[in-house]
């Protein structure tokens, strides 16, 4: 199979296994021209993109931009605050409005869940969600996947633990349900108040206790505690936060076996990572980065293929 | 439908042979020159020619495959996006005498992709081409081959069949597969 089952790229959720297998593929693919001296190619040279950021972002639209640019489209750029969102237009309107300058992709990061899908249904343009409030961010799962395939082979079996914010983070369930098709075992590990109520119905299993986590795993994907998504307090302090479910190197080191540390940025250092423990041989965060501009690529390509 | 069998296992041998002699009489021990088969099929038959060069001078000649696939102009034309081959190119062929070898030359059209793609790893001081079989008066661009195995009059209908060993293949035969007009 050479071509994508979806139009759009909304979520894991849609994606069949083959459809992942191809973006892997695919990806290969990318990676090689990242390491060449000219990392250009024309293939999107036709194509306008539209990235359109209602929440603010760096590195996903960073990445985003660099693989839209390195597929040779035309890219234009839209962040709510400086936009006339500020000024009560709606969503369906400014995505309108971007469209009517003939955009061919949307690449939309928004706070409400399911954004994206309300925006796939009312245009023709390819539609791929960076991220929608605490529901998907399908293109970071599929690189934490791509990235942690590359450093311990085929994903099925193997233990795969995610540890942190798990409630407000879209990165975990994208991650859930990319873990899960690869037929991984997953485990949540974060503070009972930092974790949805039926986490346990998607078949991962659930722990409290972080070196238990560190001891089953055979990669540890930490997340960031998302403060600017808490309304109320989950935990009591960062300090105890950090106490109880912060990793270091001195814990790493004490392992049995090897693991993989992962994290998607950005890292509150001190809080969820310790600087040593980020910075360590067990870290591969930077590849991760590294990976993301070539599955963007890839994502980018095989739905440009489909227009 | 018919078939024309254009080269067998012995055909096929006796070919490549007289492509390596033309290509040592050029390019003497391939100090300054480099191979490169076009992926899929022209890096099967790059990597005979190579075997056989580096046979005959006794030299080490480098050798490289290009995947074309993300500078084709046809992309988003086909009702699927093609799958990418793997690019294995360990060399800078900056002033490098390059030669381009694929399994058909038709339109022209990889080939201008490949000259495209081939660009990424440097300045080459001179291309050449190679092919095996050259589809006459099928030119969609002013491409032409400096080397080839065989000349064939085909029309737009036509396929050409190439099936090697290295496919998985009992023995190589590579066939004109013409639809009869007349039914």
């Amino acid at each position: 199979m050479s071509s994508l089952s979806v139009r759009h790229l909304l979520g894991i959720k849609e994606l069949s296994v083959e459809d992942i297998e191809l973006i892997f593929s695919t990806t290969d693919q990318f990676k090689e021209v990242l390491q060449r001296p000219i990392k250009k190619v024309p293939s999107l040279r036709d194509l306008t993109i539209a990235n359109v950021f209602f929440e603010n972002s760096t590195r996903t639209r960073l990445s985003f931009e660099l693989a839209e640019k390195r597929l040779s489209a035309d890219v234009v750029n839209f962040s709510a605050s400086s936009s006339s969102v500020k000024k009560g237009e709606t969503l369906l309107d400014t995505v309108q409005n971007i469209l009517a300058m003939k955009v061919d992709m949307v690449v939309i990061r928004h706070s409400s869940p399911g954004a994206p899908h309300f925006l796939a249904k009312h245009i023709q343009a390819n539609v791929i969600n960076a991220g929608d409030g605490t529901h998907e961010h399908p293109t970071q799962a599929l690189l934490d996947a791509y990235s942690m395939r590359e450093k311990i082979g085929d994903l099925a079996g193997k233990r795969i633990a995610i540890i942190g914010d798990i409630l407000h983070s879209r990165v975990a369930l994208s991650n859930i349900f990319l873990l899960k098709k690869l037929g991984s075992e997953v485990m949540v590990c974060s503070p009972p108040t930092l974790l949805p109520k039926h986490i346990g119905q998607l078949g991962v299993k659930v722990e409290h206790d972080v070196r238990k986590a560190l001891a089953w795993c055979d990669v540890a994907n930490v997340l960031r505690i998302q403060l600017e998504r808490q309304q109320i307090k989950y935990f009591p302090s960062l300090r105890e936060y950090s106490l109880y479910f912060g990793i270091n190197k001195a814990m790493l080191d004490a392992l049995e076996r090897p693991i993989v540390l992962m994290h998607p940025g950005p890292i509150n250092r001190g809080v969820e990572l310790s600087s040593d423990a980020a910075d360590s041989h067990h870290s591969i965060i930077l590849d991760q980065v590294e990976n993301g501009v070539a599955v963007r690529m890839a994502v980018l390509y095989l739905l440009a293929g489909q227009r | 439908m018919s078939k024309k069998q254009l080269f067998d296992s012995q055909q096929l041998s006796i070919t490549i042979e007289r492509l390596c002699r033309q290509l040592i009489e050029n390019h003497d021990s391939f100090e300054e020159s480099v191979l490169i088969g076009i992926q899929p099929r022209g890096s099967f038959l790059a990597k005979r020619l190579h075997q056989r060069l580096q046979d005959i001078t006794g030299k080490n000649i480098l050798l490289g495959f290009l995947d074309i696939t993300f500078f084709r102009d046809d992309f988003r034309r086909r009702s699927q996006p093609i799958q990418a081959n793997r690019t294995q190119i360990d060399f800078v062929i900056e002033d490098k005498k390059v030669v381009l070898i694929d399994d058909v030359l038709y339109t022209g059209r990889t080939v201008r992709a490949a000259l495209d793609a081939m660009i990424a790893f440097g300045r080459p001081q001179k291309v050449e081409l190679l092919v095996l079989i050259d589809r006459k008066y099928s030119r969609d661009l002013p491409i032409q081959a400096d080397y080839v195995g065989r000349r064939v009059s085909s029309l737009p209908t036509d396929r050409i069949v190439v099936q090697l060993c290295e496919q998985g293949f009992a023995a190589d035969s590579i066939q004109l597969v013409s639809h009869d007009e007349t039914k």
